[in-house]
Order: C-alpha cells, then sequence, then structure tokens
C-alpha cells in the first residue's frame, strides 16, 4: 500500500480486475445480468398479460389489483422471503424485480392498446388483417410509445433496486456499498452509485432512441405541425 | 414443500417468543420506530415537495428541475445514497439517515403535485378567475381541489418507498422493524428474518390501505366522478 488514501482512479484501476468475484468488473457484470434479465422477462410476460386484460376486460381489475399489491412489497423482506425457497442466488434477486416490472408494464401495455383509436381497428379488420397480423402491424406499433415509456421507468429503477441485493451478498454493484460500510471507505461508494447512474443513463438513453427507430411517425408528425 | 414447513417454524418461533414482545428490541417498541421514522421522513418530503410542486405548476417555472430530479430519484441506489451519508456525517443522530431518506422521498411528490396542477382543464381555471377569483383563491379553492388525487398518489408513491427505504437503512444502524432483518441475517437467526420479513410487508400494506382510505375521505366527490353530476 502507498502513504496516504489511494485517490478514486487508484482505487478504480487497483480494483477494476483483480480475478476475484468482486472485482468492479465482475459485480458490474452481475449487475447487468441481474438488472437486464428481469426487464425482458418483465415485458415477455407483461405483453401476453396485458393482451388477455383488453381481450377480457373482467380480467383487469383483479390483475391490476394484484400488481399494486406486489409493488407495495419493500424489496429487501422479499429478497429475504425468497432465500428459504431459491437461496443465496442471482435468482433472489431476479424475480421480486421481474414482478415490480410486471406492475408498471402491464398497466402499460393495457393503456397503450387501449390508445389504438377505434377507426384505424376498424380500417384494419376493413383492409381484411386477421386478428394476429392486426395486433403485430397495427396495434402494437401504435402501442410501442406508451410501453416503451412504462419500459424506461422499469429500467431505470431496476438498475438501482439490485444494489439492495447487496444485503443478502448478491447486489452487483451494491457490493461496493457493503464493502465500503464494512471498511469505512468513501471510493467505493462514489464509484457504485457513479456507475449505477451511469448504467440507468445508458439505458435510458438506448430506451429512447428504440422508440424514436420504432415509431418513426412520431417525429414524422411533430416536424409536420412545426 | 420443505420451505414452507421450516417457514411456519421460523414463524412460530419469532411470533411464539414472549422476549420479542418486550423491551426496546420487541415487536411493539421496533413497529413504533418503524413508524416514527417512515412519518418523519413522509412528512418532512410533503412540507417540502407540495409547496413547491404547487409553486411551479402553477407558475410554470422550473419545470425542467422538477423531471430532472424525478428521474436522478429514480436511479440512485438508496442502498448508496444511505452509507454516502453516514460515512460523511458519521451515525451520532439519526440525521444522516433521516436526509437521504427525505431526498428519495420529495420527488415522487413533487412531479405528481406539479402534474396534478399543471393538469388542470384551462377553461376550469379561466372560469374560475372570471368568476373574480384571485390567484391564490384559484390556487386554494380550485387547483389544489381538482390536483388531489395526484398530490395523494404521490404521497403513497412516497410512502411506499419511505418503508422500503427505512427497512434498508437498518444496515446503517438506524432502528425499526429492518433491524431484525439485518441482525437476523448476520446472526443467522432466520426465525428473526422472517418474522421481521413478514411484519414488513404486512406494515407496508396497511400503509397502502390507509392511503386508499385517505384518498376516498379527502378527494372531493366531484372530482373522483363519485357524484354524478347531470
Amino acid at each position: 500500500m502507498g502513504d496516504g488514501p489511494p485517490s478514486i482512479w487508484e482505487w478504480i484501476g487497483r480494483n477494476w480486475d483483480t480475478g476475484r468475484a468482486d472485482s468492479i468488473r465482475n459485480l458490474l457484470t452481475d449487475h447487468l445480468t441481474m438488472s437486464l434479465v428481469p426487464i425482458v422477462i418483465a415485458l415477455l410476460l407483461a405483453l401476453p398479460l396485458g393482451l388477455a386484460c383488453v381481450r377480457w376486460r373482467w380480467l383487469y381489475q383483479p390483475t391490476s389489483g394484484f400488481m399494486n399489491v406486489v409493488y407495495a412489497l419493500p424489496s429487501l423482506p422479499v429478497f429475504m422471503l425468497l432465500i428459504s425457497v431459491t437461496g443465496l442466488s442471482q435468482t433472489t434477486v431476479i424475480i421480486p424485480l421481474t414482478f415490480y416490472g410486471m406492475a408498471v408494464l402491464i398497466p402499460a401495455v393495457v393503456d397503450g392498446l387501449g390508445s389504438v383509436p377505434d377507426h384505424v381497428r376498424q380500417s384494419a379488420v376493413a383492409m381484411g388483417f386477421t386478428p394476429l397480423r392486426r395486433l403485430l402491424a397495427v396495434e402494437l406499433p401504435i402501442a410501442a410509445p406508451v410501453v416503451l415509456a412504462g419500459m424506461r421507468v422499469v429500467a431505470v429503477s431496476s438498475i438501482s433496486l439490485v444494489s439492495v441485493g447487496a444485503l443478502i451478498g448478491q447486489g452487483g454493484l451494491g457490493g461496493l456499498f457493503t464493502r465500503a460500510y464494512q471498511n469505512p471507505f468513501m471510493p467505493p461508494v462514489i464509484v457504485g452509485i457513479v456507475l449505477i447512474v451511469l448504467l440507468a443513463v445508458v439505458a435510458d438513453g438506448l430506451l429512447v432512441l428504440a422508440q424514436r427507430l420504432l415509431t418513426p411517425w412520431v417525429r414524422a408528425r411533430k416536424g409536420q405541425a412545426a | 414443500m420443505n420451505w414452507l414447513i421450516s417457514f411456519l417454524d421460523w414463524l412460530r418461533e419469532f411470533f411464539g417468543d414472549p422476549e420479542n414482545w418486550t423491551g426496546s428490541d420487541g415487536i411493539p417498541m421496533r413497529l413504533l420506530e418503524h413508524l416514527e421514522f417512515s412519518a418523519l421522513a413522509l412528512v418532512l418530503a410533503v412540507l417540502i415537495a407540495v409547496p413547491l410542486g404547487l409553486l411551479v405548476g402553477h407558475t410554470g417555472r422550473g419545470e425542467l428541475l422538477v423531471v430532472v430530479s424525478a428521474n436522478l430519484a429514480r436511479a440512485l441506489p438508496t442502498l448508496g445514497l444511505l452509507v454516502m451519508f453516514v460515512l460523511l456525517l458519521g451515525a451520532s443522530s439519526i440525521w444522516p439517515v433521516i436526509i437521504p431518506l427525505v431526498l428519495l422521498s420529495v420527488p415522487p411528490i413533487l412531479v405528481n403535485t406539479y402534474e396534478g396542477v399543471k393538469g388542470v382543464d384551462p377553461e376550469l381555471r379561466d372560469a374560475a378567475y372570471g368568476m373574480g377569483l384571485r390567484g391564490e383563491q384559484v390556487l386554494w379553492r380550485v387547483l389544489v381541489p381538482v390536483a388531489l388525487p395526484l398530490i395523494l398518489l404521490g404521497c403513497r408513491l412516497s410512502a411506499i418507498q419511505v418503508v422500503a427505504t427505512t427497512t434498508v437503512a437498518a444496515y446503517t444502524g438506524l432502528g425499526g422493524l429492518g433491524r431484525y432483518v439485518i441482525d437476523g441475517f448476520a446472526t443467522k437467526d432466520y426465525a428473526s428474518v422472517v418474522g421481521g420479513s413478514v411484519l414488513i410487508v404486512l406494515f407496508a400494506l396497511v400503509v397502502q390501505v390507509l392511503f386508499a382510505l385517505v384518498q376516498r375521505v379527502t378527494v372531493s366527490p366531484g372530482v373522483s366522478r363519485r357524484l354524478k353530476v347531470r
């Protein structure tokens, strides 16, 4: 060890790739896995569930009620309760985050599909679109902006929530916070917070980009209006 | 189904132990602490966020600040913020922990208050001015009642956040129900972990129900459409 406390950059250099499980690089990889997997699964589950809620209206009330309850559950006790089922694994963090994601995405899918104007739907029917093709080619693209807005919320909050998992030893970059607390030292905290916020900003930016690419007509219309 | 049996055993062990019901680390005391810290943080957040949100929504100044704060609060890791404040300010009092709790619960209330006031039908606002109400009267007698559902939604989201963060804050030494979970985990006392977790989950659900009731009582029937106007 050198004399005096190392600077943040020195600390990063020394801990970036130590070959151990808690090197910053490995924590970053874990963090990405535990935040991205729930986002993807939540979307894959929310789409059919949202569709079902639109198709069978009576399903929506109980589903959204249940999801409201899920959303209100604090993450730490849920992780703790899951330990007895799934152990001290990444799955224990991934499952609750998936549910939180669904709590945001199911209403987004329902609202998105609800925003499809009736005349558009009827035109598609009149043009001879089969229900499946109508869904894929007309309804989902129109719903995309609302769903993607939900995805942005889910992505950013999942990325920051993963760090709570550090309290059960599975927190990705959150591990830097527990390390810094046990051995009072500021650089890991700063590095952890900055990296997590950066990840969130990048994920958010990518989703904004996806929205632009998936819904070119939104910008075209704005251009016309101006 | 093995886990279910041990789960029930842990619950019985935790709630059946008379020692867990008395003293400074008994359930009633911890519950009260959790309520105290959460309520303190939430009240401070409301005192900061509601006036600020009303001001920004009413005047239209500082909108960018509101939106940025909301996104930032969502991205900031609570555990990191807690550890940072405790390392910076020391753990001599509860404030190094309460400050981040308040910081994280301001944005949801701020954004929703702002959105609520901003979303008021301009015709309604004009009608109020047309009836001779002054700016301040329009704010309190028209904008606030109409925006109330969103303001309360913001408070509810913040309450969810505060209850959860107060739990995490036990890691940095705060009292409350999180203590059972954190201490139990550290000493491999799973009865305490499971019992504490169940208590926190119940606590969070009760808070939800309370907010739903408050909304029922305080939102004007005309605004919530419970009263059919013909």
